[in-house]
């Protein structure tokens, strides 16, 4: 079947995964409501079964994110893009949620969270990343944003109890907003140089040298901007540590992986389809972006001792390596992107949910210093996060290193010599401070801090780890099917844009 | 013995074992009691060790080329196989590495005392990664490998290490992993490099076959040197060496002394004279090369003289060793590569014996410092039977397998470059001056203390450990032509690309 747009109808189709969520999202807050109403009596409200049903509606969308695979995208630059990019980052979306459905039960529970909120939020969060990996338009990406990013200010200041937890949410928010500004300014001054939101027509305006020189190339800045922020590159990460490290560590993690995966798929997109044929007006832009942020996130990295600002700081410096992607612009790195994504998704979600797990009943044990003799105490949960560590710093076996092959041979073919420099130069930095979580765990007695700590580890958690544990090493091992399919991916996007440069006259 | 090898097509699976072998063998150890580990541990790498001795057998001499060779596509999307194979070269370092991971876990049963179960599986990991090392002809392959090696050595120092066991394992980690990332934008260059005529590949064969300036050589032989030069480790870039060793429990040492340096002028022969040849023998770059190593002979013999600490003092010596396999590899002689092959495979068997022998002395009393000891000849005649021939091979005392490598790595040298073979003699004579007193101070002197008086001497387990080794340090020595002849053709057709691009390549540079 060939979706061309020609009926209503088609939008509906097109849409599919992102309506089925939304339904079920209201349908999982009107749960919400229906079970806590009347008192705060935690012993029903807290069973975690409202998690169970956001999981129903994640896998409802992803059945139906399947049957899209079936259809054919018709000819044109359509509001809605069916390709296969829109897809395969889906996945990724899909996957964040459910994970961060998984690992936050027993948190919400806790801390006496409105679960029925907590769980819906999570779902329209998701709902507006997918969109924003959908669209061609630019008012769309903005509209899919705003609903992505007001859903993530509210979990993250959901523990309104914990004043940590409130700052990060007015943080996140003033500064987000903030953000958003440069990124709707941005979208005026290209819509005023090129006479159009749709990325499709901004490509052929531009090809035909029909736009506004001047006015383009600031809108193309303003929206680097905005973006950069999205993604947390230095020098507009400021936001970011205190974020991650004030809001509950099930949001953290959430939003460390799919938040930043769905602003690197609009940022690829709108730069790569709408922007992809005068890369020389943002070529310099990006280069910096990467390089900088690769090496101060890095080294300030180093300095961490708490574990939840350590990861923060990690996931900047994986914007900086994302980025590098995003320079390089061609088929392999953007296939690089969308499979680093996917298994950074996992290794940082379960990170996350290690150090949800290690830190205790609010939150109070993240020192880095907690972990010591780790190893020893909980065997599980240390090699999971060993795993998880390993591939966030690139190590050969798992799926972290494959994503850094990938975006280092996109980079390669682009002749980015001196940013793959950078790249695997940085990296070696970060190792020392993966490895010193690793070191902490492994080779220091708990002897002390030890024993008292009690650990436990909910069952959906140990799916979520488990699960998280095989991407990770499944995508390391053999990688070849995710690859492939990552490629399609990237083509569906760069063909795209091609076949529309192509037509200009 | 050989029809028998063919009829159970023998070439077509001992490479995959190999490889994978310790892989199983880690599971089954995990899935074990702690007691047993070492004991399975054991058990599954002797009998690999002995499936691995029908190499010799199957090895067909006078083949250049890579033999039992085998390629299956592993991510084909990138070009990336999962090929093995071995030529000349390989063979011995699959030996020895064979050879000595049964010895090594046999000296670790008393030496390991906690977590022995998460001990043995890295051991095991840790030979994956080797033997993939050695037998991977896809560079992406081998990438894996060799930065799979890192990860357990990782673990094995800064969890049995001693005192600043952290600091070393960090430090080791960190200082390989700068090299071996460089290389990796080396290789991924390479890789690019052949996607021109097509599909990229990162197939060894594929990647000999790039052309390259002589400015891309000079640049990539950089990247892929500095990995090699840190790994061997050349001088200045030894410095994590000494740390390492010092730190590591014994059978750490051993496998890092025996094995992994090896790594690294494996890896010049491997891949940096073939690919670059233009760069090899570039005047500058063999200047250089031939200056460090010498001056890592000599600096690290001076510095060893005066370590107290034994293990230490061994340590420094690997470092001269390795410079004479790295004088003896840019010499660009037959002789001279032959000779640093043998010296690789001498040391790696004699200073694997010699950091066992200062284990069990280690296990006995506790210090590492030689004048600790004194008069153990009379208390312990065995142990200073083996510490008195492995030192002598150590030395290179003719009759000895050192003797016949240095000797053939400074008579290579000679041909070509005999100033820095005149200095780089020295070495030898220095190691006497290093290794003699050493011994003096153990075995002989005065047996002053009361603690060595009641010093056990070897057990039996010892004895099994420590004669296949000794032994073998005789054998080469006295009858090294077996190994010789295996080697040559290899050696002789990397030096044959080298020599035979000259012409071409330095009229493109001019």
């Amino acid at each position: 079947m060939t979706l061309d747009f020609s009926t209503p109808a088609h939008y509906l189709l097109a849409l599919l995964p992102e309506i089925v969520l939304s339904v079920w999202g209201t349908v999982v807050l009107l749960a919400g409501v229906w079970k806590g109403g009347g008192a705060t009596s935690s012993s029903r409200s807290g069973s975690g079964d409202l998690a169970v049903l956001a999981m129903v509606g994640v896998l409802a969308a992803a059945l139906a994110n399947g049957w899209l695979y079936g259809l054919t995208p018709g000819p044109g630059s359509p509001m809605i893009a069916v390709d296969r990019f829109h897809l395969f980052a889906n996945w990724i979306f899909l996957l964040a949620a459910a994970l961060a459905l998984a690992i936050s039960p027993a948190y919400v529970r806790r801390q006496r969270l409105q679960e029925g909120e907590f769980h819906a939020l999570v779902l329209f969060a998701t709902v507006g990343m997918m969109l924003m990996g959908g669209t061609r338009d630019l008012i769309v990406i903005f509209l899919a944003l705003e609903v992505m990013s007001i859903s993530a200010y509210v979990l993250s200041g959901f523990n309104r109890r914990d004043p940590k937890s409130a700052e990060a949410g007015l943080k996140y928010f003033l500064l987000g907003a903030f953000s958003t500004g440069f990124l709707l300014y941005g979208i005026a001054l290209v819509y005023g140089a090129t006479g159009s939101t749709n990325l499709g027509l901004i490509a052929l305006a531009i090809g035909s040298g029909a736009a506004v020189a001047g006015l383009l190339h600031v809108g193309i800045a303003l929206l680097a901007i905005g973006f950069a922020f999205k993604v947390s590159a230095i020098p507009f990460h400021m936001w970011t540590p205190d974020v991650y490290e004030g809001a509950p560590s099930p949001v953290t993690a959430f939003m460390s992986a799919s938040v930043k995966a769905a602003a690197f798929v609009a940022f690829a997109r709108v730069f790569q389809v709408g922007f992809g044929g005068i890369p020389e007006s943002w070529y310099a832009i990006g280069w910096w972006l990467a390089a900088l942020t690769m090496v101060i996130a890095n080294v300030i990295a180093l300095a961490q001792t708490n574990v939840k600002r350590l990861l923060a700081y990690s996931s900047i410096a994986h914007a900086g390596y994302l980025l590098v992607a995003i320079v390089a612009l061609n088929q392999n790195a953007t296939a690089g992107l969308l499979f680093y994504l996917l298994v950074y998704t996992a290794m940082n979600i379960g990170a996350f949910a290690v150090v949800l797990c290690v830190s205790g009943h609010s939150e109070e044990r993240l020192g880095i210093d907690r972990y010591a003799g780790l190893g020893a105490r909980h065997p599980a949960l240390a090699v999971c996060l060993t795993i998880f560590l390993l591939s966030l710093a690139g190590f050969p076996g798992t799926g972290g290193f494959m994503g850094k092959i990938f975006i280092l041979q996109g980079a390669a073919e682009a002749g980015l010599w001196t940013l793959s420099v950078i790249f695997v130069l940085t990296t070696v930095v970060s190792y020392y401070y993966y490895l010193r979580i690793a070191w902490y765990m492994w080779m220091r007695d708990g002897a002390g801090s030890g024993e008292a700590d009690p650990v436990t580890v909910p069952l959906t958690m140990r799916f979520a780890m488990g699960a998280a544990v095989a991407v990770v090493i499944g995508l390391g091992i053999f990688p070849g099917g995710g690859v492939d399919f990552a490629r399609a991916g990237a083509e569906g996007l760069l063909t795209a844009g091609a076949l529309l440069l192509g037509a200009a006259p | 013995m050989t029809s028998l090898l063919e009829a159970v097509a023998f070439d077509s699976w001992i490479l995959h074992v190999l490889v994978w072998g310790p892989m199983a063998a880690m599971l089954h150890v995990l899935l074990e009691r702690q007691e047993r580990s070492g004991h399975i541990a054991f058990g599954w790498t002797l009998g690999l060790f002995v499936v691995s001795l029908g190499l010799w057998g199957s090895f067909t001499v006078g083949d250049p080329g890579f033999q039992m060779a085998s390629s299956v596509p592993w991510i084909e999307a990138w070009g990336v196989h999962y090929a093995l194979g071995i030529d000349g070269i390989s063979l011995f370092m699959v030996l020895l590495a064979c050879f000595t991971a049964p010895i090594t876990i046999l000296g670790s049963f008393r030496y390991i005392t906690h977590r022995q179960k998460s001990f043995y599986a890295l051991m095991l990991l840790l030979q994956t990664g080797i033997i993939g090392v050695f037998t991977a002809l896809d560079l992406m392959l081998f990438y894996v490998f060799f930065e799979l090696t890192l990860v357990p050595m990782y673990f094995i120092v800064g969890v049995w290490g001693g005192k600043r066991r952290i600091y070393a394992a960090v430090k080791f980690f960190l200082y390989t992993a700068v090299g071996s990332l460089l290389m990796l934008v080396g290789i991924l260059y390479l890789y690019a490099a052949t996607a021109g005529a097509g599909d990229g590949s990162f197939a060894y064969l594929d990647i000999l076959g790039v052309p390259l300036s002589m400015r891309e050589q000079l640049w990539l032989f950089a990247a892929f040197a500095l990995a090699f030069s840190i790994k061997v480790p050349l001088f200045p870039f030894h410095t994590w060496l000494p740390d390492a060793h010092v730190e590591a429990p014994t059978p750490g040492s051993v496998v890092l002394a025996a094995i992994l340096l090896k790594m690294g002028t494996y890896g010049f022969l491997r891949f940096l004279l073939p690919f670059f040849p233009a760069a090899s023998q570039h005047p500058t770059v063999v200047t250089v090369m031939l200056v460090l190593g010498t001056a890592g002979i000599v600096y690290a013999a001076w510095v060893a003289a005066v370590q107290p600490d034994a293990k230490k003092l061994v340590a420094y010596t690997s470092v001269a060793h390795m410079g004479f396999v790295v004088i003896g590899i840019f010499a660009l002689t037959v002789t001279g590569i032959q000779g640093g092959l043998v010296v690789m495979i001498s040391h790696g068997i004699s200073t694997g014996a010699l950091f066992l022998i200062l284990g069990m002395l280690y296990e006995r009393r506790h210090t590492r410092l030689t004048g600790e000891f004194g008069g153990l000849a009379r208390v312990a005649p065995m142990l200073s039977l083996a510490l008195v021939i492995t030192a002598l091979a150590t030395i290179g005392l003719p009759g000895t397998s050192g003797f016949v490598g240095e000797f053939l790595a400074l008579l290579g040298t000679f041909e070509t470059h005999p100033v820095t073979a005149v200095i780089a003699t020295s070495g030898v004579i220095f190691a006497a001056y290093y290794m003699l007193p050493m011994v003096q101070r153990v075995l002989f002197n005065e047996l002053d203390r009361e603690e060595n008086r009641s010093m056990p001497d070897l057990s039996r387990r010892e004895i099994f450990i420590l004669s296949p080794m000794v032994a073998l340090m005789i054998v080469i020595g006295v009858a090294p032509t077996p190994i010789l002849e295996r080697m040559e053709p290899s050696v002789d057709a990397i030096l044959e690309r080298v020599h035979m691009t000259q012409p071409a390549e330095e009229s493109a540079d001019s």
